[in-house]
């Protein structure tokens, strides 16, 4: 039996005692004792006495299998091959993976086949471990749950205890992410800090990440690769700025313009209208910006003399700044409106315009919730992907000129990871700790645009 | 008057009170400018509100022009002799012997007797007129209705997109022959096939019915579309308990503690995580350390569910937080346990906001590109995915590469992608939309 299936049986099991659970204690009910909860609440109790740690006990020993069978695997492998300098244990459980599953690419050696039908036995005994633990978990813990059923035992705390706790574990979940992504993005920053030095990384002003033997040792050597990452971050913020020069304008008078001046009809088209830009998919922006803008300028540019180049800056930054308006302007439309209208009434009073009103009270007092709107859009636009993957392109330049092509964190991390990576050379590696740096960045901005709001915002209730 | 009257009055006596009738002059003759200033920065406001739906417009206009075209393309019907022993040379009718048969050759010579093509050079300039696909296309006619073999059918294949092209008029005539894809002694056969009222102008079904394809008048959505419905699935059958569960638990029953408090912060974390690096996450996790497949819907869905659990649960917990406190009590009045007036009372009741973020979650899910590529979902997939652990890839995806091939029709297939995907978002949208407007209560 595949797991699925054992899992419906499981589920099925649990069922089953679920109604016996209710049948026995609407039975006792009816024969005259006293139920402390209601009937379903036993047949809950025993449902889920039941099914739930054999669900539980089915996960952990499906993911656990694997990793299990990886490293007895290893155990196959010759010294020989051990000792080999570009020995990857990765790339042996790749092989070993494959005959497993019936590709097999030219002739294998005698070691890996024995590993692979070692393989193919132990996932035979997982598979019969896995139903007898599951089976039997779901019987015995259902019929154990139904012998404590009395009319007086407190079914329904219990129920509710056990709801409480999955309830509580499900919010466990977000820890769990946050966790696996410090997981998985720090340790193979430290890898690649080993091999290359952070100053480099950090301060180094080319990024040739070169397609290398994996027995590449460190940065620098042969004169090959370079890990600088200042044109990355230079090429995102260039971007980042030529965007908000668009989106933070736009964003913040069209805010004003509607939360002040338009009536509720223009309000109530034109809002909608304007949160379609933010419904529309990155990959169309990315689309737009390649096919349509970015030729464009291009032409444009020719016309007036200038030499922009067909994956400029210009273009990924013009497209994100529209995709980043909506942010901007609901953000912003959001902290107006939160500002009271007792403060509009008192500038009125003492004769100012509505323009007067709103440059020299509103924005005040909205300023501190404004700028925390624009650090959320750098930190968008920063983390922003397709748009520069397919518009900007990968010239790592160092360069402050719109017109010229330049390359950005995100837009590396996808050339590098995409597609067959070479197992931990320092290009893959290299792509973990501009990953780790990007959620430092955006995270930082994130925490200054809230100590932003919590610091300088005006209480007047 | 103050001190800052002064300060930018420099007229004005420093010691004493301006008298009225000066400062009603002076505010009289500023009536003009201020009233001045106070239209400009009005239509600073609608000329940003211009600008912004000036960019609406464009985008969609630049993709609409581009994509209509794509939603159909160039057919050309032919006369084939279906010869039993040629196409089925085994008898049987099985999938091997149709592909063992000559149906290239029937479609080929059916295609020499309209265009009249004769010669080395001719056949094969008039071979090229015709899609790969139309080969498929034979066979399968001949599966679906076997009594066909043994007679002469009018049938309809698609043409190459070079020719395509041509036809739209992307390739000129004027072009010198060596720089076209499409040499003299083609144009010829096209006109002719053109004068003959072979060719046309059809809705494309290979676009909706088609699968993963080099070939631009082959390729189609479908299994990209099939991907994102499964991946999307997945998505929704985590995301959605989880994030409901997560928001009833912090809003209603979570201790105020250390641990929740390092919950809430963390939701609120990764609600501002960019979405590669939950592509990283997947990638390092699920397909490093838990030795799963790559490309498959399974880890897809599950890294977009990861990804969408932030915006559900702020909306959920909105939702929940909405419900009136006298509901709570009502409940609990009439002796209801804290969990039983949560979850016969509250949740019901603040169902529909939950859908409505679960919605605008899942169609933020099915757009999104970046962390799909991450975990291999960029491979190249002929076959459709029949589960979530057959390999496959979606619509966003399927977009980024199609945007990268060089033919001509990709760039309108893409676009007629395009429209599709954003069909599905606009009406999720509009549901999410809907429900917010008939089914939320407010009190």
């Amino acid at each position: 039996m595949n797991s699925f299936s054992v899992a419906l049986a499981v589920l099925l099991i649990g069922f089953v005692y679920f109604i016996l659970g209710t049948r026995s204690a609407t039975a006792a009910r009816q024969s005259g004792s006293r139920l402390h909860s209601l009937p379903h609440h036993y047949g809950l109790y025993a449902g889920m006495m039941a099914s739930l740690p054999a669900l539980f006990a089915l996960v952990v020993l499906a993911i656990g299998d694997d990793i299990v069978f990886n490293t007895l695997a290893l155990d196959f492998v010759p010294d020989a091959v051990k000792a080999a300098d570009n020995y990857k244990e990765v790339i042996v459980l790749a092989q070993i993976a494959n005959v497993v599953a019936g590709i097999n690419f030219g002739e294998q050696p005698q070691w890996v086949n024995d590993a692979a039908a070692a393989w193919l036995g132990w996932a035979d005994t997982s598979r019969l471990i896995k139903t007898m633990v599951a089976i039997g978990l779901a019987a015995g813990g259902g019929f154990l749950a139904t012998r404590q059923l009395a009319p007086d035992f407190r079914s329904r705390n219990a129920v509710e205890r056990i709801i409480m706790f999955i309830l509580g574990a499900s919010s466990v979940i977000a820890i769990l992410t946050t966790i696996g992504i410090v997981f998985s993005v720090v340790f193979e920053s430290m890898r690649f800090f080993a091999l290359v030095p952070v100053s480099e990384f950090l301060f180094g002003l080319t990024w040739n990440p070169q397609f290398e033997g994996a027995e590449r040792a460190g940065s620098g050597q042969m004169g090959l690769a370079t890990y600088g990452s200042v044109p990355l971050f230079a090429g995102t913020f260039l971007i980042s700025i030529v965007a908000l020069s668009v989106a933070v304008p736009v964003g913040l008078f069209s805010a004003i313009y509607l939360s002040e001046y338009a009536s509720p009809r223009v309000r109530a088209v034109v809002k909608p209208l304007m949160e379609l830009l933010a419904g529309v998919p990155t990959v169309v922006y990315g689309f737009f910006a390649a096919l349509t803008v970015a030729p464009f300028l291009r032409s444009a540019g020719m016309n007036l003399g200038l030499d922009v180049a067909s994956e400029s800056a210009l273009a990924a930054g013009l497209v994100m700044g529209i995709m980043i308006i909506p942010f901007v302007s609901s953000l912003s439309d959001d902290v107006i409106n939160a500002v009271p209208q007792a403060l509009r009434d008192a500038a009125y009073g003492l004769g100012s315009t509505q323009s007067e009103t709103i440059r020299m009270v509103v924005l005040p007092a909205a300023l501190p919730g404004i700028v925390a709107a624009i650090l959320l859009a750098v930190s968008r636009a920063v983390g922003e992907t397709m748009i520069v993957v397919m518009a900007a392109g990968l010239a790592a330049n160092l360069s402050l000129n719109p017109l010229d092509a330049v390359t950005t964190v995100t837009a590396q991390i996808v050339t590098i990871l995409v597609g067959d990576q070479e197992f931990e050379s320092a290009k893959t590696l290299s792509a973990f700790a501009l990953a780790l740096t990007l959620i430092v960045i955006t995270l930082g901005l994130n925490f200054i645009a809230l100590q932003v709001v919590k610091k300088y915002r005006e209480a007047y209730d | 008057m103050t001190d800052r009257q002064d300060m930018t009055t420099p007229g004005a006596k420093s010691d004493g009170m301006m008298s009225p009738d000066v400062a009603a002059r002076r505010v009289a003759a500023s009536i003009a400018g201020r009233r001045q200033r106070e239209r400009r920065f009005k239509s600073y406001g609608l000329i940003a509100i211009g600008i912004a739906l000036a960019f609406l417009v464009i985008l969609f206009a630049s993709i609409f022009s581009k994509g209509i075209p794509g939603f159909f393309q160039h057919y050309v019907t032919l006369e084939v002799t279906l010869d039993r022993a040629k196409l089925d040379p085994a008898g049987d009718l099985s999938l091997q012997s149709l592909y063992d048969g000559d149906a290239r050759g029937a479609i080929r010579a059916a295609l020499y007797e309209a265009t009249g093509a004769s010669g080395r050079s001719g056949r094969k300039a008039a071979g090229k007129i015709i899609s790969q696909g139309a080969e498929q296309r034979l066979r399968k006619a001949v599966i679906d209705d076997p009594s066909i073999l043994g007679t002469t059918q009018s049938m309809v294949f698609a043409v190459d997109d070079d020719v395509d092209s041509f036809l739209r008029g992307f390739i000129s005539r004027d072009t010198p022959e060596a720089d076209r894809r499409i040499n003299d002694k083609m144009i010829g056969y096209i006109d002719q096939l053109v004068a003959d009222n072979r060719i046309e102008y059809a809705f494309s079904d290979y676009l909706i019915f088609g699968s993963a394809s080099r070939n631009a008048e082959m390729a189609g959505i479908f299994g990209a579309f099939v991907g994102s419905m499964l991946t999307l699935s997945v998505c929704l059958v985590l995301a959605f308990p989880l994030g409901v569960a997560t928001a009833v638990y912090l809003e209603e029953f979570a201790p105020k503690n250390r641990l929740t408090e390092i919950i809430e912060i963390n939701i609120n974390n990764l609600a501002a995580v960019p979405s590669v690096v939950f592509g990283i996450l997947g990638l390092a996790i699920f397909i490093g350390i838990f030795g799963m497949p790559r490309s498959i819907p399974l880890i897809g869905g599950v890294v977009l569910a990861l990804m969408t659990l932030p915006t559900i649960i702020i909306s959920s917990r909105a939702a929940i937080r909405a419900v009136p406190p006298s509901i709570r009590d009502a409940a609990l009045g009439v002796g209801a346990s804290r969990m039983q007036t949560m979850l016969h009372h509250v949740v019901p009741l603040a169902m529909p906001g939950m859908l409505t973020g679960t919605i605008i979650g899942m169609a933020q899910a099915l757009g999104e590109t970046a962390p799909l590529l991450m975990i291999g979902m960029v491979a190249f997939i002929v076959d459709v995915p029949g589960s979530v652990t057959d390999p496959g890839t979606v619509l966003p995806v399927q977009i980024f590469m199609w945007a990268d091939f060089a033919e001509r029709m990709f760039v309108q297939k893409t676009s007629a992608a395009i429209i599709v995907l954003l069909a599905f978002l606009i009406s999720m949208n509009a549901a999410a939309i809907f429900i917010r407007k008939k089914l939320e209560r407010r009190w």
